[in-house]
């Protein structure tokens, strides 16, 4: 009596991607998530048969891998729309309107299957507030009047809102970070008692450890 | 009086690439640090007074110092998950300048006799790991990066690795865990990274700017950068300012700065007509400050002393046209959404925060929701593997303690708006329940 599954089989170029991922590290299990990555990209989501083929050649179980794959957001656990339209609407984007800009989105993608429009935590790029990344290109700021643009560059192949494409802006005012700085307020005199103080203890405690950035 | 130190040339066209970084004196600093020993770099990162620029703000020499010395595998980790809300300086390094970022990371690696390295970057930020790619492709090229670089002994491989979308992958050790392939969760400390990390070996971690703010270190000597920001708040500090300001952006302000210059002088201040109702001024988990505290210096000590911290260096500005409960239900189910699940107060704290907040915005909360949400809040500071919780409970602690009359006045006008009627409703619990 034999219980064997049937072998799985993975698309060369596929196996090829994640071999080299799993080259680049000591342990080569640090390679699960590009290799899920490179998956989804072939198959559009993070589907049982694609998690069976990272599992095959990682030589990993698919149930390890299917629970590295729900913790994050950017990997899809169900079918969705070739392309994503991330609408940031944490709180720097929501307090310049991202919520109805989300709305606009969604209501204008409608049920096109091609489409997938979600709302998104902090996308990093709050300067170009309410943004949008778009198959991981950032644009904004959004009005609701971009919106059937942005569809349309999308579903045309071409690049997407050029004028509004974060990689071409400058740092927010430039003359404002190149000039020089305002005296040293110390050296001023007038605030000396709000930075001075209680040195000893202040300097050597932390104030608390933070998340998005690092511990130092 | 200085002049910018990390964003110099920032906008300078080209400056991604090796070419246009090394004629405006990129990897000089390497140079100069390779041709000393490990402790003399330590000893310059030492005086340079240089505190993390992350978050916690922990000094970077005392950090490197904590690694064993001998040989044995260690690690250096640099921290590009950025993803505090409202903060976004690393991007705009990453993006612009990535070899500042892998030349302090090199001389990094070298204190702290490190031989392998990883960038971790938000799976969000594609560009900006295209571009660090790129540029490590050139660093290797050009002997920066790999086998005993520029005959100095010191050898290091560096690996871009892209995240795929979790906050808590920002702490570190959810970090380290997401690194070698597993779920983001965070570890139980001590053991700290600096004994047990990645791999269980000795690993340093990193921000993004702390990192890129070595070479500058090496360049003017620790005691020269010493010189700049306060007694115990040296150099300069990159801000992101956003929310309700003229001019959001990224700004590199002298530390002790004051937080009224930043936010009017450098950012245009709230739009016309509008007063500034609270600030965060070290990304959304920090306590917020109100307009009367515009005048501190931003410095570590002075946003400490004030009840609340410097955090990333995130200023997020709210002004008067926004209800405070918005702002409040914003952060709460961002980090109700974010929270791993490992720990019972973070988990259940941030879901019960934002229920009483919609029951709030829905009139059907009495003034005691009022009450309990602050002592959860209480209740979930400190008592976690990791201060995920805390990064909502001290913001939501300091909403209540300071626009609690504006939380009342929304719970009676939202009643009145539902048609529920004046008067205190009966609570929501049952409490007075008795035998």
């Amino acid at each position: 009596m034999s219980n064997t599954t049937p072998p799985v089989t993975v698309p060369a170029e596929l196996r090829a991607d994640i071999e080299a991922h799993m080259a680049l590290y000591p342990d080569s299990r640090s390679a699960a998530l590009p290799a899920l990555e490179a998956a989804q990209r072939v198959h559009g989501w993070c589907s049982p048969e694609a998690i069976e083929q990272v599992a095959e050649v990682m030589g990993v179980t698919p149930a390890y891998l299917a629970a590295v794959a729900t913790f994050y957001d950017m990997l899809e656990t169900e079918p969705v729309g070739k392309h994503s339209i991330y609408v940031c609407t944490n709180i720097s984007c929501s307090l310049r309107g991202a919520d109805a800009l989300h709305a606009a989105v969604s209501e204008a993608a409608g049920d096109d299957p091609e489409f997938n429009v979600r709302s998104f935590e902090c996308l990093g790029a709050c300067d170009i507030a309410p943004m949008a990344s778009v198959d991981g290109v950032f644009v904004g700021p959004l009005t609701a009047e971009d919106v059937p643009q942005l569809l349309d560059d999308i579903r045309a192949g071409r690049p997407v809102l050029p004028d509004k494409q974060l990689s071409t802006r400058l740092v927010a005012d430039p003359n404002a970070n190149s000039r020089a700085f305002p005296a040293h307020p110390i050296e001023a005199g007038s605030t000396t008692d709000a930075s001075g103080g209680s040195v000893s203890t202040t300097a050597q405690t932390p104030p608390a450890e933070s998340i998005g950035g690092d511990s130092a | 009086m200085t002049e910018a130190l990390l964003f110099k040339d920032i906008d300078e066209p080209g400056l991604a690439t090796l070419d246009v970084y090394a004629k405006r004196g990129g990897y000089e600093s390497l140079r100069k640090a390779l041709a000393t020993t490990p402790e003399d770099v330590l000893a310059q990162l030492e005086a340079s007074g240089l505190r993390g620029r992350g978050g916690a703000g922990f000094a970077m020499g005392k950090k490197v110092s904590f690694l064993p010395k001998g040989t044995i595998d260690k690690y250096l980790v640099c921290n590009a998950d950025e993803s505090e809300p409202g903060t976004f300086k690393d991007r705009e390094l990453m993006q612009k300048s990535p070899h500042m970022l892998i030349e302090g990371l090199i001389i990094a690696s070298y204190a702290a006799g490190a031989t392998r390295s990883f960038i971790y970057i938000r799976g969000e930020y594609v560009h900006q790991a295209d571009v660090l790619d790129a540029a490590l492709a050139e660093a290797t090229a050009a002997g920066y990066i790999g086998e005993n670089i520029l005959d100095s002994g010191h050898s290091l491989s560096l690996v871009v690795h892209r995240g795929a979308g979790a906050y808590i992958c920002g702490e570190e050790t959810g970090l380290l865990d997401s690194l070698e392939g597993k779920r983001g969760n965070p570890r139980l400390k001590p053991p700290f990274p600096a004994n047990q990390g990645l791999y269980q070996g000795p690993t340093l971690i990193n921000n993004v700017e702390t990192l890129a703010t070595v070479p500058t270190i090496i360049r003017m000597s620790g005691e020269g950068y010493a010189k700049l920001g306060t007694e115990t708040s040296k150099g300069t500090k990159l801000v992101s300012v956003s929310g309700h300001v003229q001019r959001p952006g990224n700004y590199e302000i002298e530390l002790g700065t004051p937080s009224r210059e930043i936010i009017y002088g450098l950012a245009g201040g709230p739009p016309e007509g509008r007063e500034i109702k609270c600030w965060f001024p070290g990304g959304s988990s920090s306590p917020v400050l109100k307009a009367e505290d515009l005048d501190l210096p931003y410095d570590f000590e002075a946003m400490a002393k004030a009840g609340s911290m410097l955090g990333s260096g995130a200023i997020i500005v709210v002004d008067d046209s926004t209800p405070i409960l918005d702002v409040a239900l914003k952060v709460a189910k961002f980090y109700r959404h974010e929270s791993c699940g490992k720990c019972t107060p973070c988990r259940e704290g941030t879901n019960w925060t934002v229920k009483m907040l919609e029951r709030i915005d829905a009139g059907t909360a009495t003034p005691m929701d009022i009450e309990i949400m602050a002592s959860v809040q209480e209740h979930i500071i400190g008592n976690c593997l990791c201060v995920l919780g805390d990064a909502m409970a001290m913001p939501i602690g300091s909403l209540i303690a300071k626009f609690r009359e504006e939380f009342e006045e929304h719970i009676e006008a939202a009643r009145i708006r539902n048609g529920l009627g004046a008067g205190v409703p009966e609570p929501a619990l049952a409490t007075g329940v008795t035998g």
